[in-house]
C-alpha cells in the first residue's frame, strides 16, 4: 500500500462517503427532520400562545438543532462501527485529523440542512415577519453554529463509540459543552428575526462569538480526536 | 472526621499532618468565620456565608485546573501514565462535591443577600454548567475499556471541559449584558473587606487547600488499590479457569 | 445575627460534605487495603 493521504484529501473523502451514505439512507431526511419538525409543533402546545412563540422561536428552533445534533452524532459513528470501517482507517495509518475534519463537515452539512428547515418552520408555524435585511446574519450565525455543534458532537461521538450505555452519556457530554452555541445562535437569529425587539446589527457580536467557539471546537477536536478513538 | 491510624490505610506521615492541619485549619475558620469577625456593611451577616463559599469554590476550580493539566499531561503520554490519570481522576471527584457544596452554599447566601436563590449571572451559570460537565467526567472514567483507554478518554474530556470554561463565562456574560435587570440587581456587591475578613478568608482558603491535597492523595491511593485488587482477582480467575482445563486439552 | 439558620447551614453543609465523603473513602481504603500486600503500596 502506498503513504496515506494528506489530511485535507482525507477529510474530503471522509465527508463525501457520510454524505453519500447519507444519501442513500436518507436518515436524516426521514426521521430527523420529522422527529425536529413534530417538535416545534410541541412547543405550540407548550407555549400556546401566539405571541410568545414568537419570541421563543429563535430558542425553540436552536434547542431541537441541539436535541437532532445528538441523534445524527451517534449515527454518525453507528455506521462506522457496524462494518469495523473506523478500525479498518485507523489500522491503515490513515491521519486521524483527516478523520475529524472529515466526520464533522458531513454532520455540520446535515446539520445546516435540518436548521434551515427548522427555521423555515418556525416562519410558517410560529408566523413570523422576518426583517429583509437579517437574512446575512441567519445565514453566518448558522453557519458557524452548526460548525460548533458538529465539531463537539464529533469529538463526543467518537469517544463513546462502541461504548455501552453510550446513548445517555453522549447528551450529558455535548449539552453543557453547547450551550455557549445554544446562547449566541439563539441571539443571533432573534436579530435576525427581529423577534426579540432587538437591530439586525445586534447579532454580529454573536455571530463573533459563535466563529470563535467553532474554531476553538475544531481545534481541541483536531488535538484529541485521535486519543479519543485509539483502543 | 478522622485521619487515619494504622498503615493498613492509604495514610502515611505525611498526609495524618496535612489531615490535622486541615482539621485545625477548619476549626478556626468556623471561629473566625461565625464569632470573631465583623458583619459587613453591605452584606450584613450573610459575608459569614462567604468565608466558606469562596474557600470551597476556590477549591474546586483549583481541582479543575489540576485535572486539566494531569489531562493534558495523560494525552501526551499516550495514556501511559496511570499515576497521573489517576490523580486526574481524583482531583475531579473532589472538584465536584465542592462545586456541590459551593452551589448550595452560594444559593443560601444569595437568599439572603438578594431574596432569590438564583441569578443568570455569569459566575452562577459558569459553575453550574461546569458542574455537570464533570459529572459527565467521572462518568467517562467509569466507562468500560482498557486502563489506557479510559484514561485517553478521559483525559480528551478534562481538556475540552477546561477549554470550554472561559468560553461560557464570555457567552453568558454578553447574553446578561443586554439585559436591563442585570444592573438593577448588582451580583458584584463589592464588600469593604477589613483586616480581619481578610485574614478569615486567608485561613480558609489555606484550610481547603490542605484539604484538597489531602484527599487526592488518599483518593489517588484508594483508585490505586482498587486497580491493584481488579488485577489480582482477574489474575485469579484466570489461574482458575486454567485449572479447569485438562493439560494437553485443545482450547 | 439575621438569617442565622442559613449561615450555620452552609458551615453545617460544607464541613459536612467534607466529612462524610472523607469517611466513606477511608472506609473504602481500609476495606481495600486488606487484599492488597504492603509491597504494592507505592506509598509506604
Amino acid at each position: 500500500m502506498s503513504t496515506p493521504p494528506g489530511v485535507v484529501a482525507t477529510a474530503r473523502m471522509i465527508a463525501a462517503r457520510d454524505l453519500r451514505i447519507e444519501w442513500r439512507a436518507r436518515v436524516v431526511t426521514n426521521q430527523v427532520i420529522p422527529f425536529a419538525a413534530v417538535n416545534m409543533v410541541l412547543f405550540a402546545f407548550a407555549v400556546d400562545d401566539t405571541g410568545a412563540l414568537g419570541r421563543l422561536a429563535p430558542g425553540l428552533v436552536w434547542l431541537t438543532v441541539m436535541f437532532s445534533l445528538l441523534l445524527c452524532a451517534q449515527r454518525a459513528f453507528a455506521i462506522e462501527s457496524a462494518d469495523g470501517a473506523l478500525e479498518a482507517l485507523r489500522v491503515a495509518g490513515v491521519d486521524p485529523v483527516g478523520i475529524f475534519l472529515g466526520k464533522a463537515t458531513a454532520l455540520a452539512v446535515q446539520l445546516f440542512a435540518l436548521a434551515a428547515v427548522m427555521v423555515l418552520a418556525a416562519l410558517i408555524l410560529y408566523d413570523l415577519d422576518p426583517p429583509a435585511g437579517g437574512v446575512v446574519v441567519l445565514v453566518t450565525s448558522a453557519i458557524c453554529a452548526t460548525c460548533a455543534l458538529a465539531a463537539t458532537g464529533t469529538i463526543y461521538a467518537g469517544l463513546a463509540a462502541g461504548v455501552s450505555g453510550r446513548e445517555t452519556l453522549l447528551p450529558l457530554l455535548v449539552v453543557p459543552v453547547v450551550s455557549p452555541v445554544l446562547i449566541g445562535a439563539t441571539r443571533a437569529v432573534e436579530a435576525a428575526l427581529g423577534t426579540g425587539g432587538t437591530a439586525v446589527a445586534d447579532g454580529w457580536p454573536w455571530v463573533g462569538l459563535l466563529a470563535v467557539v467553532a474554531v476553538a471546537s475544531a481545534v481541541v477536536g483536531a488535538l484529541t480526536f485521535g486519543s479519543a478513538i485509539r483502543d | 472526621m478522622t485521619t487515619p491510624t494504622t498503615s493498613r490505610s492509604t495514610g502515611t506521615r505525611a498526609t495524618r499532618v496535612i489531615g490535622i492541619a486541615a482539621i485545625v485549619m477548619s476549626a478556626w475558620l468556623s471561629l473566625f468565620g461565625l464569632v470573631l469577625s465583623p458583619a459587613d456593611v453591605a452584606q450584613g451577616d450573610a459575608v459569614r456565608i462567604m468565608y466558606v463559599h469562596v474557600p470551597s469554590v476556590w477549591l474546586a476550580y483549583l481541582a479543575f485546573i489540576v485535572t486539566a493539566i494531569c489531562s493534558v499531561w495523560v494525552l501526551v503520554a499516550r495514556g501511559r501514565v496511570p499515576g497521573v490519570d489517576r490523580v486526574a481522576g481524583a482531583s475531579a471527584e473532589i472538584g465536584v462535591v465542592f462545586m456541590a457544596v459551593t452551589l448550595v452554599s452560594g444559593m443560601l447566601w444569595g437568599r439572603i443577600t438578594w431574596g432569590v436563590y438564583w441569578q443568570w449571572d455569569a459566575r452562577l451559570t459558569t459553575t453550574a454548567l461546569l458542574f455537570i460537565t464533570y459529572i459527565g467526567y467521572l462518568a467517562v472514567r467509569g466507562l468500560e475499556g482498557s486502563p489506557e483507554q479510559r484514561a485517553r478518554r478521559s483525559a480528551v474530556v478534562g481538556v475540552v471541559a477546561v477549554a470550554e470554561i472561559p468560553l461560557v463565562h464570555w457567552s453568558v456574560r454578553l447574553w446578561r449584558s443586554l439585559h436591563q435587570e442585570a444592573t438593577v440587581l448588582d451580583t458584584d456587591l463589592d464588600v469593604d473587606i477589613d483586616g480581619l475578613m481578610l485574614f478569615t478568608l486567608f485561613v480558609g482558603v489555606i484550610a481547603f487547600t490542605l484539604w484538597f491535597v489531602w484527599f487526592v492523595l488518599h483518593r489517588a491511593r484508594v483508585m490505586a488499590l482498587a486497580a491493584l485488587v481488579e488485577e489480582r482477582s482477574l489474575d485469579e480467575a484466570l489461574a482458575e479457569r486454567a485449572a479447569e482445563v485438562p493439560a494437553g486439552g485443545q482450547n | 445575627m439575621e438569617s442565622i439558620e442559613f449561615i450555620i447551614g452552609s458551615y453545617l453543609l460544607t464541613f459536612g460534605a467534607i466529612a462524610v465523603v472523607a469517611g466513606r473513602m477511608l472506609r473504602r481504603a481500609r476495606s481495600l487495603s486488606h487484599r492488597v500486600p504492603d509491597e504494592e503500596k507505592y506509598w509506604l
